[in-house]
């Protein structure tokens, strides 16, 4: 009975959020809709038995894809006005998004804990999902495994490639230089009158 | 009352719809455009996880194969992510706006 209404709850909250993010107006408020809508995906994933890719949603997508979004709402958003009127805008929303946060976390763990089947095929309670997944992953996914640290690579290169800019006026090291450099290159001998000073 | 995977195929169903209709409906904002693929991307995942919590596990057939897919889409949806924002950041300083309506102008 509590997964059932958990999963009713969760459901709900994620479609209501997902709703939210396509309807709100502030990117702002759109991005903390997103982050209510992995949330409550989290818990669904935890009511299927799958405890390590909800953990995983959660980290990835609540800290770091979210928070890339935020970077980037907040950096471009043209309406500055509408920034600057303060923390204040935000607190209801904020408030909700935490309230129902809360809700959600204590019914999750209520319902996993009460030992109430989760899922349809039983599992065997001595493997963890943890377990289960790093058994695979390691052996029969590895070449694919390797495959997803690459596609990072790229992504990472790429979005630093993208954004990268080279700017007038801007000192860098040049460290072929500074390794090349010699007596000869560096010091210069001046020859100074008396009561003149280097001009 | 067990929920069964009808219930998750439907909710994965009105995320995904949800997130289409994001893109269509949405005629300002890049930035959410990136958020409803997120959207898609995440249903797609709650699909792979439900199907992968109801398979009977069998000879040939390991029913984590669902959830270690589940985590490459996330690899991919992250790193989608940030070559989308940067490429809208780039896009962003040329224009000085990130409005969708423009975007099909090829002039730089």
């Amino acid at each position: 009975m509590l997964v059932a209404i958990s999963f009713y709850l969760l459901a709900a909250v994620a479609i209501a959020a997902a709703f939210m993010v396509v309807a709100s107006k502030n990117p702002v408020h759109s991005v903390m809709y997103l982050i209510l809508t992995f949330f409550s995906a989290a818990g669904l994933f935890i009511l299927l038995g799958a405890e390590f890719l909800a953990l995983l949603i959660v980290m990835v997508y609540v800290g770091a894809v979210a928070v890339l979004f935020l970077f980037v709402v907040m950096m471009l958003d043209v309406d500055f006005v509408e920034m600057k009127q303060g923390f204040l805008q935000y607190l209801p929303v904020g408030a909700l998004v935490g309230v129902v946060l809360f809700i959600e976390m204590f019914l999750v763990g209520a319902a996993y804990f009460s030992g109430e089947p989760t899922t349809v095929v039983e599992r065997d309670p001595n493997v963890s999902n943890l377990e289960a997944f790093g058994e695979v992953l390691y052996t029969e996914y590895a070449g694919m495994f390797e495959a997803a640290g690459l596609i990072l690579l790229v992504a990472l290169i790429g979005a630093v490639v993208l954004t990268l800019r080279e700017r007038e006026g801007v000192r860098k090291q040049n460290i072929l230089e500074q390794n090349a450099r010699t007596r000869a290159t560096g010091v210069e001998h001046v020859d100074i009158e008396p009561g003149q000073g280097i001009g | 009352m067990v929920i069964g995977l009808a219930h998750y195929l439907v909710v994965a169903a009105i995320l995904f719809t949800i997130g289409v209709f994001g893109i269509f409906v949405n005629r300002k904002n890049v930035i959410i455009i990136l958020m409803c693929v997120e959207l898609i991307l995440l249903a797609v995942n709650i699909n792979f996880v439900a199907f992968s919590a109801h398979m009977a596990e069998g000879a040939g057939n390991n029913p984590m194969a669902g959830q270690v897919f589940a985590l490459f889409i996330l690899t991919v949806a992250a790193a989608e992510a940030a070559v989308g924002l940067a490429i809208l950041v780039v896009y962003f300083r040329n224009r000085g706006n990130i409005a969708v309506e423009n975007i099909d102008l090829m002039k730089g």
